[in-house]
């Protein structure tokens, strides 16, 4: 009862934001597209959200988050095809799964890498994000399902705008609860200070390994959404770049502030398509020209992202 | 009898690809010993001097060896510059921010370059500046180009070794490597140092550009992408920091590379170079040469 | 923003004006940035041209929406979407590559929206589990015929007993011609020596070529875009190997003899189209193309040229120009004479059509011979 009273006002908010939306799209006041790229926006925050607890509240490094965010997704879409799941109830197991076999992969790869520091973190997820796009362009050899580099198709189109809304909510709220238990006070003692925190008795390996292993299962989540969004899968979406679209997200949020990552979410998606609208054919060049000067000046002016709470 | 000459052409085949290797992970190494930072912008250098040198021979039809010389000035500046414009201002900020700043770095060069009205995204013919010729031994063959690669990395290695270990600068280099604080307490400028090991870094990675254009001759904008990430990867293998250990690491890569694809399966060759990156980081995360770090 | 809608109240004033026509609004998915952003320019300078060239005595004002794909499939996703639910075309020309023509073939089926994509060659782009999706057409044959040809192009004419086969494997497009190649050759008593693949980004095929060399092969097909195949016949050819080079309409592009220099000539490969057909629309559009462009059109702009025309003759032909009505008329036409070639459509709405045999002599590509289906 105390953790609705409290997230009292959040609630009433994200309500009065579904009814919203729910209204737009119901009588296609939006067209498909817009109604699209909302729920996709959605699913980043979802994705983003457990970069930033990997990144922004634990202070681990990771280049490779596009890699389980496509366990996810090529997962989901694997079992929702063997088991031929076309409702949005059915498919939530499916769902819980995909985020849990992200999550366990997270685990296991965490287990050995996590004790390197930042840089060769970002060095070793790197890695693992290539080896993941390795199998997936040869993963017709497993499976003739899963399609290699000729993508997956076929996969039914489940998500929907309750289906994104509620998990995410659902979602928000859990990360929330947790970065506000003690928990959550371990994983920021270990981003400020690693020493310190040792040795006022956290388990320090143990806690990080949790916190990786959570964002991973957030990104599977995220990852399973999207492939019931867009019902075709391919390896290139799930490369380096990917994994920086991530990170620009928690950064442009702010380490460690959950509302900066949804807002940076909406941000994002809506300036990569915004600009889509915007500018004409013959400056699209430029949109990847823009972003790093402005990740480099953000870098410059607030290191810790526009909302932190530093 | 044929499996030997098969083998020892291949090794030849994986020395080439691996003295390049060494000459890129020369200035990751030497940069992440006075920085701490892993130079995501590296690759990208090289790809710079492979465009320099590509409009030195064709635009104003220079000889070779002043195509080299300016080639490695100019990208020597271009290190100097990035370092001095985009890393300064971080160097007190989370260890982090550098990073993601490196990777802004590397994004802006890539994208800004492959703009229709610079270098274009296309593929780019690179004109070598003399014919390819082979001599034939017994049972392999070598090629000029080859013999080219493998005797200026050679020197070049050789020099940047007696640079570090023989003479004042590398002394200097070492200090600040060792301990930044201190190093200056002890009267080294700090970011004189600093811009010159990114000088000397970047010249190498422009060497690199230059061989390797002659070697595979086609550049484009995103070609320093994959040689940077498997050049860090050899820094890594050798013990980052230690510039014979990145030479190692360097051909050890080639070869690595050259070996699973002829013996094993070209496929998968890039899951196992990382694979081999993630066990040396998980054994002996300072490398083959690397002391004992306490912690990595 | 502001200044965009004043110039859209503009426009829309001025077409409000000048209501001899009715207005059409067609779509262009191409990828202008990515990685293969060349293509994705000249498909859109054809695009371009073909509605010039429309607009002469066109019965309706085109409007074009042109949007990039980035090569990315959520992009090309998003860019179909936006075309049909924002702007609503009522036709889309385009995409290029197959893993995004896939999804956006999807998308346009479903909102009954008719596509032809003018180089889109895998089987999935037009079926789905062998069903029809009645909506998508293409301009070009598809991967199993193109590598088909070749293997039979290869045992019969050059009466080739061996090869070896290299194709990227993060590319389904060299990776399906690859499949259909050595599938083909086998069935009619070739050996397949070596079938190895490499990646998107590499640079230094030697190891492979090595390998290959062992088994001295008759021939070695090459089923990949111009770039990686010049790069792997100078390998080939420093490592002293004589076998013929063979390969796909990927190789067509005016780079490749400045890329691959010597070491290609003598190669074949099969294409859409010859440049020297003597063809008055063809010859036409060469010179339209040079005049606005400066460069010898590739296939993929007469693919995309042709696509956009076959799309424009139907919604001209059309009463009203609904999607239903131009959907009858693409799935009735019938011999388009197009820079390519005659175009008719099959049941599946691939396009029948012949292959082109080119050989990459020291000066120029020659044509040599045309295979029908």
């Amino acid at each position: 009862m105390r953790f609705f009273l409290e997230s009292r006002k959040f609630l009433i908010i994200s309500f009065a934001v579904y009814i919203l939306l729910k209204i737009l799209f119901a009588n296609n006041f939006i067209s498909a597209y817009i109604q699209q790229i909302t729920l996709f926006a959605i699913i980043m925050t979802i994705a983003a959200l457990g970069l930033n607890v990997i990144y922004g509240y634990t202070g681990q490094f990771s280049l490779g988050h596009a890699a389980f965010y496509g366990i996810g997704a090529y997962t989901s879409a694997y079992l929702a095809k063997i088991f031929g799941i076309e409702g949005v109830f059915s498919f939530l197991p499916v769902l819980l799964i995909s985020g849990i076999v992200a999550g366990c992969i997270g685990y296991l790869i965490g287990i050995p890498i996590l004790r390197l520091r930042d840089d060769f973190l970002a060095i070793a997820t790197l890695g693992f994000g290539t080896l993941v796009r390795v199998f997936l362009d040869n993963s017709d050899r497993f499976a003739e399902m899963l399609g290699g580099s000729r993508g997956f198709v076929g996969i039914s189109k489940i998500t929907n705008l309750e289906l994104t809304f509620f998990s995410a909510l659902f979602i928000v709220l859990i990360t929330k609860n947790l970065i506000y238990s003690r928990y959550g006070l371990f994983l920021r003692c270990i981003r400020d200070d690693e020493l310190a925190a040792t040795s006022a008795g956290i388990n320090t390996s143990k806690t990080k390994l949790m916190a990786f292993s959570y964002g991973c299962m957030l990104a599977g989540v995220g990852g399973a959404l999207y492939a019931h969004l867009y019902t075709f899968l391919h390896p290139s979406n799930f490369d380096i770049l990917k994994s920086i679209d991530f990170l620009i997200i928690v950064i442009i949020g702010g380490m460690g502030s959950i509302r900066g990552t949804i807002y940076a979410s909406i941000l994002w998606v809506g300036l990569i398509e915004g600009l889509r609208i915007v500018l004409p054919v013959e400056m699209l060049d430029l949109r990847w020209v823009v972003i790093p000067v402005l990740l480099i000046a953000l870098m410059m002016w607030k290191p810790y992202g526009l909302m932190a709470k530093k | 009898m044929e499996l030997l000459g098969y083998i020892i052409e291949q090794t030849i085949n994986g020395l080439q690809l691996g003295a390049v290797y060494a000459l890129i992970a020369l200035g990751y190494t030497m940069v992440y010993g006075v920085l701490r930072l892993i130079n995501f912008a590296h690759g990208d250098i090289f790809m710079l001097g492979a465009f320099i040198a590509y409009f030195l021979i064709t635009k104003f039809g220079m000889p070779i060896y002043f195509v080299f010389i300016i080639t490695m000035l100019s990208t020597g500046l271009a290190g100097y510059l990035i370092e001095k414009i985009a890393y300064k201002p971080l160097r007190h900020a989370p260890k982090i921010s550098l990073l993601i700043t490196a990777v802004g770095v590397s994004l802006f060069l890539e994208y800004f370059l492959s703009l229709n009205a610079l270098f274009t995204p296309n593929y780019i013919g690179f004109p070598r500046p003399f014919e390819i010729e082979s001599y034939n031994f017994a049972m392999f063959t070598v090629t000029n180009v080859q013999l080219l690669i493998f005797s200026i990395t050679f020197i070049s290695l050789f020099l940047v070794y007696l640079l570090v270990y023989r003479t004042k600068y590398g002394r200097a280099m070492r200090a600040v490597s060792y301990d930044q604080e201190v190093a200056s307490l002890m009267g080294i400028g700090i970011d004189g140092i600093i811009s010159f090991t990114f000088i000397v870094g970047a010249s190498l990675a422009g060497l690199g550009g230059i061989l390797y254009g002659i070697a595979y001759p086609q550049i484009n904008v995103f070609m320093g992408i994959m040689p940077g990430i498997k050049s860090f990867i050899a820094a890594v293998l050798g013990g980052i920091g230690i510039v014979h250990g990145a030479v190692l690491g360097g051909f050890i890569i080639g070869l690595l590379e050259v070996f699973v694809s002829a013996f094993i399966s070209s496929t998968f060759r890039d899951g196992l170079i990382f694979i081999i990156l993630l066990l040396v980081l998980i054994l002996k995360p300072s490398g083959i040469f690397g002391k004992r770090i306490e912690k990595v | 923003m502001k200044k965009y809608v004043v110039i859209f109240f503009l426009l829309f004033f001025i077409t409000g004006i000048s209501h001899a026509k009715d207005t059409v609004k067609i779509g262009l998915i191409t990828p202008l940035t990515g990685d293969v952003k060349t293509f994705g320019e000249s498909a859109k300078n054809a695009f371009v041209i073909a509605l010039e060239e429309y607009a002469k005595n066109g019965k309706y004002n085109i409007e074009p929406v042109i949007a990039d794909d980035k090569n990315d499939p959520t992009e090309g996703a998003n860019a179909a979407l936006k075309l049909i639910t924002q702007d609503k075309v009522v036709a889309i020309s385009g995409p290029l590559t197959s893993k995004v023509t896939i999804p956006v073939s999807d998308i346009a089926n479903k909102n009954k929206v008719p596509m032809i994509s003018g180089a889109a060659t895998n089987p999935k782009v037009t079926t789905y589990e062998g069903k029809r999706k009645p909506y998508v057409f293409r301009a070009c044959y598809t991967d199993p015929f193109q590598g088909t040809v070749a293997a039979t192009f290869a045992l019969k004419e050059l009466k080739a007993k061996t090869a070896a086969v290299l194709y990227d494997v993060g590319n389904d497009y060299s990776k399906g011609l690859a499949e259909f190649f050595k599938a083909t050759f086998i069935k009619d008593k070739g050996a397949i020596v070596a079938y190895e693949s490499y990646q998107k980004d590499d640079v230094d095929f030697s190891a492979l070529i090595s390998k290959i060399a062992m088994k001295k092969p008759d021939i070695i097909y090459l089923p990949d875009y111009y770039n990686k195949v010049a790069l792997i016949a100078r390998q080939v050819r420093e490592k002293g190997l004589k076998s013929t080079l063979l390969g796909s309409d990927g190789w067509d592009s005016p780079e490749l003899m400045k890329i691959g220099g010597s070491a290609i000539v003598g190669g074949y490969f099969t294409n859409h189209y010859s440049p020297d057909r003597k063809d008055p629309i063809a010859e036409a559009f060469i010179k339209r193309y040079k005049q606005k462009h400066g460069a010898v059109p590739d296939a993929l702009a007469a693919l995309g040229y042709d696509a956009t025309m076959i799309l424009l003759k139907a919604i001209d032909s059309a009463k009203k120009p609904t999607q239903e009505e131009i959907i009858k008329l693409l799935s009735s036409l019938k011999n388009h004479k197009g820079v390519t070639g005659n175009i008719s459509f099959d049941k599946n709405g691939d396009a029948i059509k012949s292959v082109v045999l080119l050989k990459v002599e020291k000066d120029k590509i020659k044509y040599m011979t045309t295979i029908n289906p």
